[in-house]
């Protein structure tokens, strides 16, 4: 029993750590590196509760997934290696004070209510139990999760592609000019269309007039 | 290891999620705040299976779909990240101060 409370007492720290870590480091892999670290111990934890397919499916799922957010990081993040310190945020003291305030909060929560007991009992089949509900009567709720996740692989295409079969991206949400066969009456997002031109730095002035083509009448 | 102590630290997790979320201007560190939510979710979830439903196998059931929220938040969330990025060149949320063009 002391050996389990030791283990959650360093998983969770660990796991609180990284998760802070992910905010502080100066560079985007190692905060995705470090949000993989706090799903790990997350699991790890999740094991402790005998509960070792989700803990060990958190893991392997985490590894994938924090992989691929270092991928974008790279493609996103404006100091690649870390090399200079990094402090990206806003209404800083607001944050603070927000996820403080939700922690106190929660906590509060947690100690003031009478919490239920009835642990699992340590003779209880998990993973077997498990697969029967899976596979047994919550099987339409585990199905409608891989339509979801099917749903979502489309809908990613859509929305990263940047044309389709009848033009490009955009086209489709130009509203219709305000006389017939006239200038489109919002503004045209981009003047290259299609085109993924460099655009040198932008400093977010894209956004209005700039942009009228043709003439006015 | 009691329930209490197990939320507590899924609350913790939460807090710095919700810091994160609301704090950083990048994105993509945005969408690790919420990833770092719902990891806590996930926590908080396990514990109640654990200690004070007798390991019902529904609350796996549960978990299990928090972690496809998960999966389904980072994949909606990039493909977002890069159709705004190709429409406007903006990676940082002060450069979107309008839902529309």
């Amino acid at each position: 029993m002391a050996v389990t409370d030791i283990l959650f007492i360093a998983l969770s720290a660990l796991a609180l750590w990284a998760g802070w870590r992910v905010f502080r480091v100066d560079s985007m892999v190692r905060a995705s590196f470090w949000l993989m670290l706090s799903f790990f111990a997350v699991g790890g934890i999740a094991l402790l509760l005998s509960a070792p397919y989700i803990g060990v499916a958190t893991v392997f799922m985490m590894a994938v997934e924090m992989m691929v957010m270092a991928l974008f990081m790279v493609m996103f993040m404006m100091n690649p290696a870390g090399l200079n310190p990094m402090q990206m945020v806003h209404q800083h003291r607001l944050s603070i004070a927000a996820g403080a305030l939700a922690f106190a909060g929660l906590a509060a929560a947690v100690l003031l209510t009478e919490l239920p007991s009835d642990p699992v009992a340590a003779d209880t089949r998990v993973v077997h139990d498990l697969g029967i509900e899976l596979l047994g009567s919550s099987m339409l709720i585990f199905e409608t999760a891989g339509v979801t996740l099917l749903a979502t692989m489309v809908a990613a295409v859509i929305l990263s592609a940047r044309s389709g079969r009848y033009g490009d991206a955009w086209e489709g949400a130009v509203p219709p000019g305000l006389e017939p066969g006239g200038t489109p009456a919002g503004r045209v997002p981009d003047e290259e269309g299609g085109h993924h031109a460099h655009h040198g730095h932008d400093d977010g002035g894209h956004g209005h007039g700039g942009h009228h083509h043709g003439g006015h009448a | 290891m009691t329930l209490a102590s197990v939320l507590i630290v899924a609350a913790g997790l939460v807090g710095i999620g919700l810091y994160g979320a609301l704090s950083q201007q990048s994105f993509v560190m945005l969408m690790m705040g919420i990833e770092l939510m719902l990891n806590g979710a996930l926590l908080a979830t396990l514990g109640f299976w654990s200690f004070a439903l007798g390991g019902a196998p529904e609350v796996q059931l549960l978990a299990i779909l928090i972690m496809a929220v998960m999966a389904v938040e980072m994949a909606v969330g990039f493909a977002l990240v890069v159709a705004v990025y190709r429409a406007r060149q903006a990676d940082v949320i002060e450069s979107l101060g309008t839902l529309k063009e």
